[in-house]
Protein backbone atom coordinates (compact mmCIF):
# COMPACT_ATOMS: atom_id res chain seq x y z
CA UNK A 1 0.00 0.00 0.00
CA UNK A 2 2.82 2.34 0.85
CA UNK A 3 4.25 1.76 -2.63
CA UNK A 4 0.90 2.34 -4.24
CA UNK A 5 0.46 5.64 -2.43
CA UNK A 6 3.95 6.62 -3.50
CA UNK A 7 3.23 5.72 -7.11
CA UNK A 8 -0.03 7.59 -7.10
CA UNK A 9 1.55 10.67 -5.67
CA UNK A 10 4.01 10.56 -8.57
CA UNK A 11 1.19 10.28 -11.06
CA UNK A 12 -1.86 12.28 -10.00
CA UNK A 13 -3.84 11.53 -13.17
CA UNK A 14 -3.84 7.86 -12.24
CA UNK A 15 -5.27 8.72 -8.86
CA UNK A 16 -8.15 10.52 -10.49
CA UNK A 17 -8.90 7.66 -12.85
CA UNK A 18 -9.02 5.27 -9.88
CA UNK A 19 -11.30 7.66 -8.05
CA UNK A 20 -13.52 7.95 -11.09
CA UNK A 21 -13.64 4.18 -11.58
CA UNK A 22 -14.57 3.59 -7.96
CA UNK A 23 -17.34 6.17 -8.29
CA UNK A 24 -18.68 4.60 -11.49
CA UNK A 25 -18.62 1.05 -10.17
CA UNK A 26 -20.40 1.95 -6.97
CA UNK A 27 -23.01 3.97 -8.85
CA UNK A 28 -23.73 1.03 -11.16
CA UNK A 29 -23.87 -1.45 -8.32
CA UNK A 30 -26.47 0.38 -6.24
CA UNK A 31 -27.66 3.87 -7.07
CA UNK A 32 -29.25 4.57 -3.68
CA UNK A 33 -26.66 3.59 -1.09
CA UNK A 34 -23.41 2.70 -2.73
CA UNK A 35 -21.38 0.64 -0.29
CA UNK A 36 -17.79 1.73 -0.79
CA UNK A 37 -15.16 -0.94 -0.34
CA UNK A 38 -12.78 -0.61 2.57
CA UNK A 39 -9.90 0.03 0.22
CA UNK A 40 -11.79 2.76 -1.64
CA UNK A 41 -12.66 4.50 1.61
CA UNK A 42 -9.01 4.17 2.64
CA UNK A 43 -7.92 5.82 -0.59
CA UNK A 44 -10.47 8.63 -0.34
CA UNK A 45 -9.71 9.35 3.31
CA UNK A 46 -6.01 9.50 2.52
CA UNK A 47 -6.72 11.76 -0.41
CA UNK A 48 -8.68 14.14 1.83
CA UNK A 49 -5.79 14.36 4.30
CA UNK A 50 -3.20 14.98 1.61
CA UNK A 51 -5.23 17.53 -0.35
CA UNK A 52 -6.47 19.43 2.69
CA UNK A 53 -2.98 19.17 4.16
CA UNK A 54 -1.37 21.02 1.32
CA UNK A 55 -4.10 23.67 1.50
CA UNK A 56 -3.25 24.15 5.19
CA UNK A 57 0.44 24.25 4.34
CA UNK A 58 -0.31 27.16 2.00
CA UNK A 59 -1.62 29.02 5.06
CA UNK A 60 2.02 29.31 6.14
CA UNK A 61 2.57 31.35 2.99
CA UNK A 62 -0.54 33.37 3.86
CA UNK A 63 0.82 34.20 7.30
CA UNK A 64 4.18 35.11 5.75
CA UNK A 65 2.57 37.56 3.33
CA UNK A 66 0.11 39.02 5.88
CA UNK A 67 2.94 39.61 8.35
CA UNK A 68 5.28 40.98 5.66
CA UNK A 69 2.65 43.53 4.75
CA UNK A 70 1.93 44.53 8.33
CA UNK A 71 5.54 45.18 9.40
CA UNK A 72 7.73 48.07 8.27
CA UNK A 73 10.01 47.59 5.26
CA UNK A 74 13.09 47.40 7.52
CA UNK A 75 11.80 44.17 9.14
CA UNK A 76 10.28 42.32 6.17
CA UNK A 77 13.20 39.97 5.40
CA UNK A 78 13.36 38.97 9.09
CA UNK A 79 9.65 38.13 9.24
CA UNK A 80 10.07 36.04 6.07
CA UNK A 81 12.97 34.14 7.68
CA UNK A 82 10.86 33.49 10.79
CA UNK A 83 7.92 32.20 8.77
CA UNK A 84 9.88 29.75 6.62
CA UNK A 85 12.07 28.56 9.50
CA UNK A 86 9.16 28.02 11.90
CA UNK A 87 7.54 25.80 9.28
CA UNK A 88 10.73 23.75 9.08
CA UNK A 89 11.16 23.54 12.85
CA UNK A 90 7.50 22.62 13.38
CA UNK A 91 7.81 19.69 10.97
CA UNK A 92 11.04 18.41 12.53
CA UNK A 93 9.74 18.69 16.11
CA UNK A 94 6.44 17.08 15.21
CA UNK A 95 8.39 14.11 13.86
CA UNK A 96 10.83 13.94 16.78
CA UNK A 97 8.31 14.23 19.64
CA UNK A 98 5.12 16.04 18.69
CA UNK A 99 3.00 13.45 16.92
CA UNK A 100 3.50 10.60 19.37
CA UNK A 101 3.23 12.95 22.33
CA UNK A 102 -0.17 13.97 20.97
CA UNK A 103 -1.55 10.65 19.68
CA UNK A 104 0.39 7.63 20.98
CA UNK A 105 -1.26 5.93 23.97
CA UNK A 106 -3.00 8.94 25.51
CA UNK A 107 -5.99 6.82 26.63
CA UNK A 108 -7.95 9.46 28.50
CA UNK A 109 -4.81 10.89 30.10
CA UNK A 110 -2.76 14.07 29.87
CA UNK A 111 -0.13 13.21 27.25
CA UNK A 112 1.11 10.54 24.88
CA UNK A 113 4.58 9.06 24.67
CA UNK A 114 7.97 10.65 24.09
CA UNK A 115 9.04 8.77 20.99
CA UNK A 116 9.87 9.19 17.32
CA UNK A 117 6.98 8.92 14.93
CA UNK A 118 7.12 6.33 12.16
CA UNK A 119 4.58 5.34 9.49
CA UNK A 120 3.07 1.90 10.04
CA UNK A 121 0.92 0.82 7.10
CA UNK A 122 1.49 -2.92 7.49
CA UNK A 123 -2.20 -3.66 8.12
CA UNK A 124 -3.29 -1.94 4.91
CA UNK A 125 -0.50 -3.59 2.97
CA UNK A 126 -1.83 -6.92 4.23
CA UNK A 127 -5.35 -6.10 3.00
CA UNK A 128 -6.86 -4.78 6.26
CA UNK A 129 -8.12 -1.27 5.63
CA UNK A 130 -9.77 -0.73 9.03
CA UNK A 131 -7.09 1.87 9.88
CA UNK A 132 -8.98 4.11 7.51
CA UNK A 133 -6.11 6.07 5.96
CA UNK A 134 -2.38 5.96 5.24
CA UNK A 135 -0.42 6.80 8.38
CA UNK A 136 1.75 9.40 6.69
CA UNK A 137 -1.26 11.27 5.36
CA UNK A 138 -2.50 11.76 8.92
CA UNK A 139 0.96 12.80 10.15
CA UNK A 140 1.24 15.32 7.31
CA UNK A 141 -2.24 16.74 7.97
CA UNK A 142 -1.58 17.12 11.71
CA UNK A 143 1.91 18.57 11.13
CA UNK A 144 0.64 21.50 9.08
CA UNK A 145 -1.72 22.38 11.97
CA UNK A 146 1.20 22.72 14.40
CA UNK A 147 2.89 25.09 12.01
CA UNK A 148 -0.26 27.23 11.98
CA UNK A 149 -0.13 27.64 15.77
CA UNK A 150 3.50 28.78 15.52
CA UNK A 151 2.72 31.22 12.69
CA UNK A 152 0.24 33.03 14.94
CA UNK A 153 3.00 33.83 17.44
CA UNK A 154 5.44 35.27 14.90
CA UNK A 155 3.10 38.02 13.73
CA UNK A 156 2.32 39.40 17.18
CA UNK A 157 5.96 39.61 18.26
CA UNK A 158 7.36 40.98 15.00
CA UNK A 159 9.80 43.89 14.70
CA UNK A 160 11.48 43.56 18.10
CA UNK A 161 12.10 39.89 18.98
CA UNK A 162 15.45 38.18 18.52
CA UNK A 163 15.41 35.64 15.72
CA UNK A 164 16.95 32.77 17.70
CA UNK A 165 14.94 33.55 20.82
CA UNK A 166 11.78 33.29 18.77
CA UNK A 167 12.88 30.05 17.12
CA UNK A 168 13.73 28.56 20.51
CA UNK A 169 10.16 29.25 21.56
CA UNK A 170 8.88 27.62 18.38
CA UNK A 171 10.73 24.46 19.46
CA UNK A 172 8.96 24.53 22.85
CA UNK A 173 5.57 25.35 21.32
CA UNK A 174 5.60 22.76 18.54
CA UNK A 175 7.45 20.03 20.45
CA UNK A 176 5.73 20.28 23.83
CA UNK A 177 2.97 22.84 24.41
CA UNK A 178 0.89 22.16 21.30
CA UNK A 179 1.13 18.33 21.36
CA UNK A 180 0.42 18.01 25.10
CA UNK A 181 -2.77 20.08 25.10
CA UNK A 182 -3.69 18.56 21.72
CA UNK A 183 -3.52 15.09 23.28
CA UNK A 184 -6.19 16.12 25.81
CA UNK A 185 -8.74 16.44 23.01
CA UNK A 186 -7.70 15.11 19.61
CA UNK A 187 -5.41 12.46 21.10
CA UNK A 188 -8.35 11.00 23.04
CA UNK A 189 -7.30 12.44 26.40
CA UNK A 190 -9.26 13.53 29.45
CA UNK A 191 -10.87 16.57 27.85
CA UNK A 192 -12.45 14.59 25.01
CA UNK A 193 -13.82 12.15 27.57
CA UNK A 194 -15.28 15.11 29.47
CA UNK A 195 -17.31 15.96 26.35
CA UNK A 196 -15.41 18.98 25.03
CA UNK A 197 -15.83 19.71 21.33
CA UNK A 198 -13.40 21.57 19.06
CA UNK A 199 -13.87 20.40 15.48
CA UNK A 200 -10.86 21.93 13.73
CA UNK A 201 -9.09 23.80 16.50
CA UNK A 202 -10.51 27.20 17.52
CA UNK A 203 -9.08 26.44 20.95
CA UNK A 204 -6.47 23.76 20.24
CA UNK A 205 -4.70 25.61 17.43
CA UNK A 206 -5.77 29.25 17.33
CA UNK A 207 -6.26 30.08 20.99
CA UNK A 208 -3.09 28.21 21.95
CA UNK A 209 -1.11 30.21 19.41
CA UNK A 210 -2.91 33.33 20.66
CA UNK A 211 -2.16 32.63 24.34
CA UNK A 212 1.52 31.99 23.56
CA UNK A 213 1.59 35.24 21.57
CA UNK A 214 -0.13 37.18 24.38
CA UNK A 215 2.35 36.01 27.02
CA UNK A 216 5.22 36.73 24.64
CA UNK A 217 3.91 40.23 23.84
CA UNK A 218 3.59 41.11 27.55
CA UNK A 219 7.08 39.83 28.38
CA UNK A 220 8.63 41.43 25.32
CA UNK A 221 7.01 44.85 25.68
CA UNK A 222 5.80 47.16 22.93
CA UNK A 223 7.82 48.33 19.95
CA UNK A 224 9.80 51.53 20.52
CA UNK A 225 7.55 54.53 19.96
CA UNK A 226 4.26 52.63 19.84
CA UNK A 227 2.93 54.11 23.09
CA UNK A 228 3.81 57.60 24.35
CA UNK A 229 4.41 58.23 28.04
CA UNK A 230 1.14 60.20 28.18
CA UNK A 231 -0.76 57.08 27.08
CA UNK A 232 -1.18 58.10 23.46
CA UNK A 233 -1.16 55.32 20.85
CA UNK A 234 1.11 56.01 17.88
CA UNK A 235 0.11 53.82 14.96
CA UNK A 236 2.98 52.12 13.13
CA UNK A 237 1.76 51.47 9.63
CA UNK A 238 2.62 48.36 7.68
CA UNK A 239 4.82 48.38 4.59
CA UNK A 240 2.48 46.78 2.07
CA UNK A 241 -1.29 46.58 2.11
CA UNK A 242 -1.37 44.52 -1.12
CA UNK A 243 0.82 41.84 0.51
CA UNK A 244 -1.35 41.85 3.65
CA UNK A 245 -4.44 41.43 1.47
CA UNK A 246 -2.86 38.62 -0.55
CA UNK A 247 -1.86 36.90 2.68
CA UNK A 248 -5.43 37.08 3.98
CA UNK A 249 -6.80 35.63 0.75
CA UNK A 250 -4.30 32.76 0.99
CA UNK A 251 -5.33 32.10 4.60
CA UNK A 252 -8.99 32.11 3.57
CA UNK A 253 -8.24 29.57 0.82
CA UNK A 254 -6.15 27.41 3.13
CA UNK A 255 -8.94 27.38 5.70
CA UNK A 256 -11.05 25.14 3.46
CA UNK A 257 -8.40 22.50 4.03
CA UNK A 258 -8.16 23.33 7.72
CA UNK A 259 -11.88 22.89 8.41
CA UNK A 260 -12.86 20.60 5.54
CA UNK A 261 -10.04 18.16 6.21
CA UNK A 262 -10.99 18.02 9.88
CA UNK A 263 -13.99 15.92 8.86
CA UNK A 264 -11.18 13.30 8.72
CA UNK A 265 -13.08 11.09 6.27
CA UNK A 266 -14.22 11.09 2.65
CA UNK A 267 -15.14 7.42 2.35
CA UNK A 268 -18.90 7.87 2.06
CA UNK A 269 -21.47 10.18 0.51
CA UNK A 270 -22.35 11.46 3.99
CA UNK A 271 -18.73 12.42 4.62
CA UNK A 272 -18.47 14.03 1.19
CA UNK A 273 -21.60 16.09 1.87
CA UNK A 274 -20.25 17.08 5.28
CA UNK A 275 -16.96 18.27 3.81
CA UNK A 276 -18.83 20.29 1.20
CA UNK A 277 -21.14 21.84 3.83
CA UNK A 278 -18.10 22.71 5.93
CA UNK A 279 -16.59 24.51 2.93
CA UNK A 280 -19.73 26.63 2.56
CA UNK A 281 -20.05 27.45 6.26
CA UNK A 282 -16.35 28.31 6.43
CA UNK A 283 -16.70 30.67 3.48
CA UNK A 284 -19.84 32.34 4.82
CA UNK A 285 -18.34 32.93 8.26
CA UNK A 286 -15.31 34.62 6.68
CA UNK A 287 -17.54 36.65 4.36
CA UNK A 288 -19.66 37.86 7.27
CA UNK A 289 -16.53 38.53 9.34
CA UNK A 290 -15.01 40.85 6.76
CA UNK A 291 -18.27 42.73 6.11
CA UNK A 292 -19.01 43.08 9.85
CA UNK A 293 -15.50 44.42 10.52
CA UNK A 294 -15.83 46.93 7.67
CA UNK A 295 -19.21 48.17 8.87
CA UNK A 296 -17.92 48.38 12.45
CA UNK A 297 -14.91 50.53 11.46
CA UNK A 298 -17.12 52.75 9.30
CA UNK A 299 -19.52 53.29 12.20
CA UNK A 300 -16.84 53.71 14.89
CA UNK A 301 -14.22 55.70 12.98
CA UNK A 302 -16.02 57.13 9.96
CA UNK A 303 -13.76 55.25 7.52
CA UNK A 304 -13.18 51.67 6.45
CA UNK A 305 -9.89 50.32 7.81
CA UNK A 306 -8.44 47.74 5.41
CA UNK A 307 -6.27 46.05 8.04
CA UNK A 308 -9.31 45.60 10.28
CA UNK A 309 -11.31 44.18 7.37
CA UNK A 310 -8.49 41.67 6.81
CA UNK A 311 -8.43 40.79 10.51
CA UNK A 312 -12.23 40.49 10.35
CA UNK A 313 -11.99 37.78 7.70
CA UNK A 314 -9.54 35.84 9.89
CA UNK A 315 -11.75 36.46 12.94
CA UNK A 316 -14.75 35.01 11.12
CA UNK A 317 -12.71 31.98 10.03
CA UNK A 318 -11.37 31.29 13.52
CA UNK A 319 -14.87 31.67 15.00
CA UNK A 320 -16.38 28.97 12.76
CA UNK A 321 -13.44 26.58 13.19
CA UNK A 322 -14.68 25.05 16.47
CA UNK A 323 -17.89 23.89 14.75
CA UNK A 324 -18.07 24.34 10.98
CA UNK A 325 -20.49 21.46 10.35
CA UNK A 326 -23.67 21.83 12.43
CA UNK A 327 -24.53 25.55 11.93
CA UNK A 328 -27.02 26.54 9.25
CA UNK A 329 -25.68 29.08 6.76
CA UNK A 330 -27.31 32.10 8.54
CA UNK A 331 -25.94 30.81 11.84
CA UNK A 332 -22.45 30.42 10.35
CA UNK A 333 -22.69 34.01 9.11
CA UNK A 334 -23.79 35.23 12.53
CA UNK A 335 -20.92 33.41 14.26
CA UNK A 336 -18.46 34.87 11.74
CA UNK A 337 -19.92 38.38 11.95
CA UNK A 338 -19.64 38.44 15.74
CA UNK A 339 -16.01 37.33 15.29
CA UNK A 340 -15.41 40.25 12.92
CA UNK A 341 -16.87 42.76 15.39
CA UNK A 342 -14.89 41.22 18.28
CA UNK A 343 -11.69 41.89 16.31
CA UNK A 344 -12.56 45.56 15.77
CA UNK A 345 -13.35 46.00 19.47
CA UNK A 346 -10.34 44.04 20.75
CA UNK A 347 -7.61 45.82 18.77
CA UNK A 348 -7.97 49.22 20.55
CA UNK A 349 -8.56 47.38 23.84
CA UNK A 350 -5.13 45.73 23.59
CA UNK A 351 -3.64 49.13 22.78
CA UNK A 352 -5.21 50.54 25.97
CA UNK A 353 -3.41 47.78 27.88
CA UNK A 354 -0.21 48.66 25.99
CA UNK A 355 0.02 45.15 24.57
CA UNK A 356 1.60 45.61 21.14
CA UNK A 357 0.26 43.05 18.66
CA UNK A 358 1.73 43.95 15.26
CA UNK A 359 -0.70 42.01 13.06
CA UNK A 360 -3.79 41.68 15.29
CA UNK A 361 -3.27 37.96 15.92
CA UNK A 362 -4.46 38.09 19.54
CA UNK A 363 -7.88 39.55 18.63
CA UNK A 364 -8.33 37.32 15.58
CA UNK A 365 -6.98 34.03 16.92
CA UNK A 366 -7.34 34.18 20.71
CA UNK A 367 -10.48 36.25 21.23
CA UNK A 368 -12.34 34.73 18.26
CA UNK A 369 -11.01 31.28 19.19
CA UNK A 370 -12.67 31.58 22.60
CA UNK A 371 -15.86 32.95 21.03
CA UNK A 372 -16.00 30.17 18.43
CA UNK A 373 -15.47 27.49 21.05
CA UNK A 374 -18.19 28.90 23.31
CA UNK A 375 -20.57 29.18 20.33
CA UNK A 376 -20.46 25.43 19.61
CA UNK A 377 -23.44 24.54 21.86
CA UNK A 378 -25.62 27.04 19.94
CA UNK A 379 -25.83 24.56 17.06
CA UNK A 380 -24.35 21.29 18.33
CA UNK A 381 -26.78 19.70 20.75
CA UNK A 382 -24.19 17.16 21.87
CA UNK A 383 -22.18 19.81 23.70
CA UNK A 384 -22.69 22.10 26.68
CA UNK A 385 -21.45 25.55 27.67
CA UNK A 386 -19.95 24.07 30.84
CA UNK A 387 -17.66 21.58 29.10
CA UNK A 388 -16.77 24.13 26.42
CA UNK A 389 -15.73 26.56 29.16
CA UNK A 390 -13.78 23.77 30.83
CA UNK A 391 -11.80 23.27 27.63
CA UNK A 392 -11.19 27.00 27.08
CA UNK A 393 -10.04 27.54 30.67
CA UNK A 394 -7.92 24.39 31.09
CA UNK A 395 -6.13 24.71 27.76
CA UNK A 396 -5.80 28.46 28.28
CA UNK A 397 -4.27 28.00 31.72
CA UNK A 398 -1.87 25.34 30.46
CA UNK A 399 -0.84 27.40 27.43
CA UNK A 400 -0.26 30.53 29.54
CA UNK A 401 1.76 28.77 32.25
CA UNK A 402 3.81 26.70 29.80
CA UNK A 403 4.46 29.74 27.60
CA UNK A 404 5.44 31.80 30.63
CA UNK A 405 7.99 29.16 31.64
CA UNK A 406 9.24 28.86 28.08
CA UNK A 407 9.61 32.60 27.47
CA UNK A 408 11.27 33.08 30.89
CA UNK A 409 13.89 30.41 30.21
CA UNK A 410 14.64 31.94 26.81
CA UNK A 411 14.73 35.47 28.22
CA UNK A 412 17.50 34.59 30.69
CA UNK A 413 19.51 32.43 28.26
CA UNK A 414 19.35 33.45 24.61
CA UNK A 415 17.45 36.68 25.30
CA UNK A 416 14.23 37.70 23.61
CA UNK A 417 14.51 41.39 22.77
CA UNK A 418 16.93 43.17 20.47
CA UNK A 419 18.53 46.43 21.68
CA UNK A 420 16.66 49.66 21.02
CA UNK A 421 19.39 50.74 18.62
CA UNK A 422 19.01 47.52 16.62
CA UNK A 423 15.23 47.91 16.66
CA UNK A 424 15.40 51.44 15.25
CA UNK A 425 17.92 50.38 12.61
CA UNK A 426 15.62 47.52 11.60
CA UNK A 427 16.05 43.80 12.21
CA UNK A 428 16.86 43.11 8.55
CA UNK A 429 20.14 44.98 8.85
CA UNK A 430 21.05 44.05 12.42
CA UNK A 431 19.80 40.43 12.66
CA UNK A 432 20.31 39.34 9.06
CA UNK A 433 22.57 41.88 7.39
CA UNK A 434 20.28 41.98 4.39
CA UNK A 435 17.23 43.88 3.22
CA UNK A 436 13.90 42.80 1.80
CA UNK A 437 13.91 45.54 -0.81
CA UNK A 438 17.58 46.49 -1.40
CA UNK A 439 17.00 48.32 -4.69
CA UNK A 440 13.99 50.24 -3.38
CA UNK A 441 14.68 53.82 -2.34
CA UNK B 1 16.97 88.61 -12.58
CA UNK B 2 14.77 86.90 -10.06
CA UNK B 3 14.42 83.46 -8.56
CA UNK B 4 10.82 82.36 -8.23
CA UNK B 5 10.07 79.63 -5.70
CA UNK B 6 6.56 78.18 -5.64
CA UNK B 7 5.05 75.61 -3.25
CA UNK B 8 2.03 73.86 -4.76
CA UNK B 9 -0.20 70.85 -4.26
CA UNK B 10 1.40 67.78 -5.87
CA UNK B 11 -1.53 66.92 -8.13
CA UNK B 12 -1.37 70.43 -9.67
CA UNK B 13 2.15 69.99 -11.08
CA UNK B 14 1.12 69.10 -14.63
CA UNK B 15 -1.35 71.99 -14.84
CA UNK B 16 1.28 74.43 -13.60
CA UNK B 17 3.89 73.14 -16.05
CA UNK B 18 1.44 73.62 -18.95
CA UNK B 19 0.53 77.12 -17.79
CA UNK B 20 4.20 78.10 -17.54
CA UNK B 21 4.95 76.70 -20.99
CA UNK B 22 2.03 78.68 -22.44
CA UNK B 23 3.65 81.94 -21.27
CA UNK B 24 7.01 80.86 -22.76
CA UNK B 25 8.76 80.01 -19.52
CA UNK B 26 11.12 77.13 -20.11
CA UNK B 27 13.19 75.54 -17.43
CA UNK B 28 11.77 74.55 -14.06
CA UNK B 29 13.38 72.53 -11.28
CA UNK B 30 10.98 70.45 -9.21
CA UNK B 31 11.47 68.79 -5.81
CA UNK B 32 9.11 66.77 -3.62
CA UNK B 33 8.94 68.42 -0.22
CA UNK B 34 6.91 68.21 2.97
CA UNK B 35 5.70 71.02 5.14
CA UNK B 36 2.84 72.78 6.79
CA UNK B 37 1.31 76.24 6.79
CA UNK B 38 -2.19 77.31 7.75
CA UNK B 39 -3.47 73.95 6.56
CA UNK B 40 -1.62 72.39 9.54
CA UNK B 41 -1.69 68.62 9.40
CA UNK B 42 -4.60 66.24 9.26
CA UNK B 43 -5.89 63.48 11.51
CA UNK B 44 -6.05 59.90 10.28
CA UNK B 45 -7.12 56.64 11.93
CA UNK B 46 -5.14 53.38 11.69
CA UNK B 47 -6.40 50.30 13.51
CA UNK B 48 -8.57 52.36 15.84
CA UNK B 49 -5.86 54.84 16.91
CA UNK B 50 -5.87 58.46 15.76
CA UNK B 51 -2.66 60.03 14.56
CA UNK B 52 -1.62 63.41 13.16
CA UNK B 53 0.08 63.87 9.84
CA UNK B 54 2.02 67.05 10.65
CA UNK B 55 3.86 67.46 7.38
CA UNK B 56 1.90 67.31 4.18
CA UNK B 57 3.49 66.45 0.84
CA UNK B 58 3.97 69.43 -1.51
CA UNK B 59 5.88 70.22 -4.71
CA UNK B 60 8.48 72.98 -4.78
CA UNK B 61 9.28 74.72 -8.10
CA UNK B 62 12.38 76.82 -8.71
CA UNK B 63 12.43 79.06 -11.77
CA UNK B 64 15.09 81.59 -12.78
CA UNK B 65 13.45 84.55 -14.57
CA UNK B 66 13.99 87.94 -16.12
CA UNK B 67 12.41 90.76 -14.06
CA UNK B 68 9.69 91.32 -16.69
CA UNK B 69 8.65 87.66 -16.63
CA UNK B 70 7.74 87.60 -12.94
CA UNK B 71 4.14 88.81 -13.24
CA UNK B 72 3.31 86.44 -16.08
CA UNK B 73 4.86 83.50 -14.23
CA UNK B 74 3.09 84.32 -10.97
CA UNK B 75 -0.27 84.68 -12.73
CA UNK B 76 0.24 81.41 -14.59
CA UNK B 77 1.07 79.52 -11.38
CA UNK B 78 -1.82 81.13 -9.50
CA UNK B 79 -4.41 80.33 -12.12
CA UNK B 80 -3.21 76.76 -12.57
CA UNK B 81 -2.55 75.79 -8.93
CA UNK B 82 -5.57 77.40 -7.32
CA UNK B 83 -8.28 75.15 -5.92
CA UNK B 84 -9.68 77.70 -3.47
CA UNK B 85 -9.10 75.26 -0.64
CA UNK B 86 -6.66 75.83 2.20
CA UNK B 87 -3.20 74.46 1.41
CA UNK B 88 -2.88 75.70 -2.19
CA UNK B 89 0.64 76.99 -1.48
CA UNK B 90 2.65 80.16 -2.03
CA UNK B 91 4.86 81.96 -4.52
CA UNK B 92 8.09 83.60 -3.34
CA UNK B 93 10.26 85.90 -5.45
CA UNK B 94 13.91 86.47 -4.52
CA UNK B 95 16.65 88.54 -6.15
CA UNK B 96 19.03 86.48 -8.24
CA UNK B 97 22.63 87.70 -8.34
CA UNK B 98 24.28 85.61 -10.99
CA UNK B 99 23.58 82.77 -13.40
CA UNK B 100 26.09 80.71 -15.38
CA UNK B 101 25.28 78.10 -18.00
CA UNK B 102 27.70 75.28 -17.36
CA UNK B 103 27.94 74.04 -20.96
CA UNK B 104 28.83 77.34 -22.64
CA UNK B 105 29.98 79.60 -19.84
CA UNK B 106 27.33 82.20 -20.74
CA UNK B 107 26.32 84.42 -17.83
CA UNK B 108 23.47 86.74 -16.82
CA UNK B 109 20.29 87.00 -18.91
CA UNK B 110 21.75 84.89 -21.70
CA UNK B 111 22.11 81.98 -19.33
CA UNK B 112 18.46 82.02 -18.18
Amino acid sequence: MKNLVKKMSQNPSRLWSIALAVGLISTLASPAYAEVSGESAYVFNTLLFLMCGFLVMFMAAGFAMLESGMVRAKNVATICVKNISLFGIAGILYYLVGYNLMYDGVDGGYMGSFSLWGADDSAAEGGDFSGGYAASSDWYFQMVFVATAASIVSGTLAERIKLWGFLAFVVILTGLIYPIQGSWQWGGGWLSEAGFSDFAGSTLVHSVGGWAALVGAIMLGARAGKYSADGRVNPIQGSSMPLATLGTFILWLGWFGFNGGSQLALGSAIDAASVANIFVNTNMAAAAGVVAAMVATQVLYGKVDLTMALNGAIGGLVSITAEPLTPSIPMAMLIGAIGGVLVVVSVPLLDKLKIDDVVGAIPAHLVCGIWGTMAVPLTNTGTSFGTQALGVVSIGAFAVIASLIGWTIIKYTIGIRVSEEEELEGLDKTELGMEAYPEFT
Amino acid sequence: MKMLIAIIKPFKLDDVREALTSVNIEGVTVTEVKGYGRQKGQTEIYRGAEYEINFLPKIRLEIALEDDQIDAATDAIMSAAKTGQIGDGKVFVLPLEAVTRIRTGETGSEAI
